[in-house]
């Protein structure tokens, strides 16, 4: 589904990422860890095409299309979807008319009509039973005055109004109580299927409790310095960053 | 007989004798008197009066203006619905270019309000009483240019006690063939207890050439009277405004503005003064703007506070785009009397064009020195993290921009108490602005 090649970005001249190769296929898991400032939500970002972000080099191979090619709402239209790690609010638009508005917009780019009102709310209450959503947030402007669980569930919500192919979630247990997390990662687990992939973006193993992860690879320094299953995370929970840090310092050249 | 300014001389020089032609030298003294006040302020105002420094008015009146008023149209039930503008459940007042028709109006019912051609009200006590006194009106030109030619406008009386729970909807249609300067004047008195709301909308009717309307409209808000009045500046490239909208507001009455600038107009210049002559009033003042191409909306407000426990609010926000040009300049005076006074200002702006320009200034001039009073400006441009959020959801950039407008304006839309009022403004704003964006 998804397959990134030698991916190269730059922040104002900045090199922020120096060489991803991933390959998600239909149905995975994948959990990318690591330190802060590792490039975690950079390789998020540059997925979704936040325009601040340079690609320098490499190539996104998103079902066949070139992403990179893409704007950010075509690539929504094609399925890609980002849980941001801070949900922005937007006051003055209602959340209902936004994901209304969403909705159509994707239908419109697949050559659908318009949903009708009557099947858009019956589509509403059953994704906010499903997802165990507050029905009185969805008249409220978008995200404000949410809280932080309030905001990163909305983003969940979204998720499943939008059925996306593929769905990057970055830092979304950042800011999250147990009970937060425990919703948002039942909401994920029930949308999990064969035919759509995750990456989950997250510091901690805890995450990964919840939300089971088929490979997990560590971000360093820009680039994927280390990969394997769910045990991987378990050692890193165990002993932190700093053994892996040790590691690549040896096989770095010197300068 | 139709005296016309011609294109070469300034209207200043060929005013005298318009004025003669049209007035004569009998009738009311203080037309004459007006006249001669306007030319003592200097005449049409140029960017070097201060309060016009960003709003070039001269090249206005400069295309051999008449200000004699052509022949009243008949105008059917039919086109007047074509305005658009006409809205449900409400009275209906129409003028032609300042001149009430009654035919086509819908009109209060007389034990709760005196509605009346200016030109048949000179003998109501409350028009002796009221007309031409507001303070400041000889500070502002085109007030008393208006106050030297008006032909004619709207008297509206609210009774004691009245309550009117129908908004009563004034409808300006301007007409003309050729270019006419038209000087409405109008004086609406709540009188104590009452209450009432006002709507104001405008529309070109068969105009051939243009109408630069400058208007004078005095209020005024007696005690524990409350008035609405929504001013809702619609029209299409054809019609220019100043306005002058001049308040007296009483003890504990509560006067709520919304000035909603929506037009396609080249030029619309608010003037609105607020004083509050006596205790514990509210007043509340919203604005909203868009203008595109190379519009200039200029708001100027002035709020007096001249008594204590007095409290008032101005929210105004404004969009601008392509080449248009926005002003804002909003004065709060808090009087050495006015203690215990609350005065809160804001105006914020969107400029999404790099040829945009806004010209913001929030006055406050403090005298008394027990009083809570807030100012501030902004001026930004859309978000880009909200517009990335809305586009990483799959709506497209113009659309995305939209939404981000409309939600800029609904701090203000959201204060719009009568539903009907409050669907035309935001489908007139939509339209407005799909049709600038898109361009």
């Amino acid at each position: 589904m998804l397959n990134i090649k030698n991916l190269h970005a730059a922040v104002e001249g900045n090199a922020i990422l120096k060489g991803i190769n991933l390959n998600v296929k239909a149905g995975e898991v994948h959990a990318i860890m690591g330190p802060n400032g590792s490039g975690k939500s950079s390789l998020a970002s540059v997925l979704a095409g936040r325009e601040a972000y340079e690609v320098t080099e490499g190539s996104v191979d998103f079902d066949g299309k070139d992403l990179l090619d893409m704007s950010p709402e075509v690539r929504a239209r094609e399925g890609l979807f980002l849980a941001f790690q801070y949900p922005v609010e937007i006051p003055g638009v209602s959340n209902i008319n936004f994901l209304k508005t969403a909705v159509n917009e994707i239908r419109a780019y697949h050559g659908q009509p318009p949903m009708q009102a009557k099947a858009f709310l019956d589509m509403l209450k059953s994704k906010q039973k499903l997802m165990e959503f507050d029905a009185n947030l969805m008249n409220r402007s978008l995200n404000e005055g949410f809280s932080g669980g309030e905001k990163k569930r909305n983003d969940v919500f979204q998720m499943a109004m939008l059925e996306p192919k593929l769905a990057i979630m970055d830092e979304t247990d950042s800011g999250l109580d147990i009970d937060a997390l425990r919703i948002v990662s039942a909401g994920v687990n029930k949308l999990r299927g064969k035919d759509n992939a995750f990456i989950i973006i997250t510091h901690y193993q805890r995450l990964l409790e919840y939300i089971v992860p088929d490979f997990v690879h560590v971000l360093y320094n820009g680039r994927i310095v280390k990969s394997g299953t769910k045990e991987l995370a378990l050692e890193l929970e165990e002993k932190g960053y700093d053994w892996l840090k040790e590691d690549i310092r040896l096989e770095e050249p010197v300068q | 007989m139709t005296t016309t300014t011609s294109n070469n001389i300034s209207f200043a020089e060929t005013l005298p004798a318009l004025f003669t032609a049209q007035f004569g030298n009998a009738g009311w003294p203080g037309r004459k008197a007006a006249l001669d006040r306007f030319q003592a302020l200097g005449g049409i105002p140029t960017v070097k009066t201060e309060d016009w420094k960003y709003t070039n008015v001269v090249p206005y009146f400069k295309n051999g203006l008449s200000i004699a008023l052509p022949a009243t149209p008949s105008i059917t039930a039919a086109q007047l619905e074509a305005t658009g503008l006409l809205l449900p459940d409400t009275y209906r007042l129409v003028l032609v270019n300042g001149v009430l028709q009654q035919p086509l109006s819908i009109l209060p019912p007389a034990a709760q309000v005196t509605v009346s051609k200016m030109s048949e009200a000179a003998a109501l006590p409350a028009y002796t009483q009221y007309f031409n006194n507001s303070k400041k009106l000889e500070e502002h030109h085109f007030a008393q240019l208006n106050t030297a030619l008006f032909n004619d406008g709207l008297f509206i009386e609210v009774k004691t006690k009245a309550q009117v729970e129908q908004p009563i909807h004034i409808i300006h249609l301007y007409h003309n063939n050729g270019n006419l300067l038209v000087n409405p004047r109008h004086l609406w008195v709540a009188n104590e207890g009452s209450y009432a709301q006002l709507i104001e909308s405008a529309a070109a009717f068969d105009l051939e050439g243009t109408v630069l309307v400058n208007s004078v409209t005095e209020a005024v808000v007696a005690e524990r009277a409350q008035l609405s009045h929504y001013q809702l500046q619609t029209g299409g490239s054809k019609l220019r405004f100043i306005n002058q909208t001049m308040v007296e507001q009483l003890g504990k009455s509560l006067y709520n503005n919304y000035t909603f600038t929506l037009s396609e107009s080249d030029l619309v210049r608010n003037n609105l003064n607020i004083s509050l002559d006596a205790e514990r009033t509210e007043t509340h003042l919203y604005g909203f703007y868009i203008a595109s191409g190379s519009q200039l909306v200029d708001n100027h407000s002035s709020v007096d506070h001249r008594m204590p426990h007095c409290e008032s609010n101005e929210l105004y926000r404004g969009v601008m785009m392509d080449k248009a040009t926005g002003v804002f300049n909003g004065k709060i005076y808090v009087h050495e009397d006015a203690q215990k006074t609350n005065a809160f200002q804001q105006n914020n702006n969107l400029v999404i064009s790099p040829q945009a320009n806004i010209y913001t200034k929030p006055q406050l001039e403090i005298f008394a020195d027990d009083v809570k009073c807030s100012h501030g400006t902004t001026i930004g441009q859309v978000s880009e993290d909200a517009l990335f959020y809305l586009k990483a959801r799959g709506i497209g950039d113009a659309e995305a921009r939209n939404m981000l407008v409309k939600a800029f304006a609904f701090d203000v839309t959201a204060q719009v108490k009568i539903p009907a009022v409050r669907k035309q403004v935001e489908q007139i704003a939509s339209r407005y602005l799909s049709v600038a964006t898109n361009n």
